[in-house]
């Protein structure tokens, strides 16, 4: 699979070197929202500045090259160990070629591995497809955002949160709050609501990958994710958390069925340098 | 602002620092002040925090002086090549993760200024306010704009032992913007925020 392993290298360095149109568009249309001369639109005009410095000299747009997440839709018949092993090798490839900041840490002798491998390092989830396509989805998510996520068990009552999405509402402003300026504002902001905690944490990153023109498919969740940018927006942190117009960029939202007993809510912060790509096989 | 001055001009205007900081600098200095540093610039992150406050290593086991400077909480990508290191990207890291050992490191070290993301807390603010620092706020995940105006790697300290990320890495920047966010006068923007947002937050949940 030697060509493929240099599509996911060329996947790697897209990512790292350029955002999403759908987030740059984003960032100059907030910007022109806020206050002129204030911090918060300097602050979004050197964001905007900077997003186009990396694409142009192909260098990574942020330092933290984050943790390499991947979901990988694979025709039947194709080996998942196999895929999983030409990854690693990209991966491995992409740290040297990018370059990719080395961010894997073994927990037990503090040792970093110097190629972004280890063990569970890229996270990688495979689905079984029935199309005739290999779709590798790559998401690098910056820790700085990534540790500002925040994972609950309602009911709630310190925030009043009850369990209905009411309660969510109120769970998603809660992390938001508490996040403050700490994981790079403005905010993509994934939610996810299920009966369990793994599921949910994955829920919510995976909420990341939609694009932040995609309308949620049910009217109650593309209602209270509208719903949710207004209301994090008033809450003046700003780009940067140095106060401003400009908290979130979107706010997206996924539910699988829960258990009458459980209601998790995962709120999975992504920084602005949301980065993301599609490597189509 | 942030090295475009000519284009706001209703904005404060920058001012200009010459690293390392002065006592009377670090004092004229106010949150909401921007300013671009010139001169020897100072990395150090989660490891090198831990290090100095567990190991209290002398000041002449660090290669360069650090008096005076600038800590920038930074794990940059570097680039090695034949005459040495280059930077590729370097925007900073989140500073409250080394809450627990900055007040410390600033008395033992006799930092002037800690730079960052995300701001610091009390005990940071007060050390601040004892020993004469300054909190530089820069633009996080701008490691590209950033790195345009680190000129040269002047030295390391500490490379072996935690590696390119959380090495002491010693630069010449130009013209490097940040904000104050949190004077030596007990001033905090970050609290000053948090307190109006949560004010916000409480209104709009009836709680």
């Amino acid at each position: 699979m030697l060509k493929l392993r240099d599509g996911v290298v060329e996947l790697y360095r897209k990512v790292a070197t350029s955002l999403p149109p759908d987030v740059e568009e984003a960032v100059k249309a907030y910007s022109a929202r806020e206050e002129e001369g204030s911090t918060a639109a300097s602050m979004l005009s050197v964001i905007a500045e900077n997003i186009r410095s990396a694409r142009e000299t192909f260098r990574p747009l942020c330092q933290d090259t984050g943790v390499p997440v991947f979901y990988v839709k694979v025709p039947v018949g194709l080996s998942h160990a196999e895929l999983k092993s030409t990854i690693m090798e990209a991966t491995r490839e992409a740290t040297q070629k990018v370059p990719l900041r080395a961010n894997a840490v073994d927990v037990i002798t503090e040792k970093n591995s110097g190629d972004n491998t280890g063990e569970g390092f890229p996270v990688i989830y495979f689905e079984e497809t029935s199309a005739g396509t290999l779709t590798i989805d790559l998401m690098l998510k910056g820790a700085g955002s990534e540790n500002a996520g925040q994972l609950y068990k309602l009911p709630l009552p310190e925030i009043g949160a009850q369990r209905d999405l009411e309660g969510v509402w109120r769970c998603v402003l809660d992390a938001v709050q508490k996040a403050q300026g700490r994981g790079c504002p403005p905010y993509i902001v994934g939610v996810g609501i299920a009966a369990t905690k793994d599921q949910v944490t994955r829920l919510a990153k995976q909420q990341l990958m939609r694009k932040l023109n995609d309308v949620n498919k049910i009217v109650e969740l593309a209602e209270l994710e509208q719903r949710l940018l207004a209301d994090i927006n008033s809450l003046g942190i700003g780009p940067m958390g140095l106060g401003g117009r400009t908290t979130a960029l979107g706010v997206k939202i996924g539910v699988n069925h829960r258990h009458p007993a459980s209601y998790f809510v995962d709120v999975s912060i992504g920084c602005w340098a949301m980065r993301r790509g599609r490597l189509i096989w | 602002m942030l090295g475009d001055a000519e284009r706001t001009a209703d904005m404060v205007s920058p001012k200009n620092l010459t690293l390392p900081l002065s006592a009377e600098d670090v004092a004229s200095l106010r949150t909401g002040d921007i300013v671009l540093m010139n001169g020897p610039l100072v990395t150090g992150r989660d490891k090198v925090h831990k290090y100095l406050v567990e190991k209290r290593p002398q000041k002449s086991e660090i290669p360069f002086e650090i008096a005076g400077s600038v800590l920038y909480h930074c794990g940059p990508i570097m680039r090695k090549t034949d005459t040495g290191y280059n930077v590729v990207a370097a925007g900073p890291t989140t500073s409250i993760r080394v809450e627990m050992y900055e007040a410390e490191v600033i008395r033992q070290y006799r930092l002037r200024g800690i730079m960052g993301k995300g701001g610091m807390g009390e005990k940071t603010l007060k050390a601040m306010q004892e020993a004469g620092c300054v909190y530089l706020h820069t633009v996080g995940g701008a490691a590209a704009y950033l790195a345009d105006r680190i000129k040269k790697t002047l030295n390391v300290w500490l490379l072996e032992e935690f590696g390119a990320t959380e090495a002491m890495w010693l630069f010449e920047v130009e013209s490097f913007p940040a904000i104050v966010t949190m004077d030596a006068h007990g001033n905090s923007m970050h609290k000053e925020i948090e307190d109006l947002s949560f004010g916000k937050f409480r209104e709009l949940l009836k709680v």
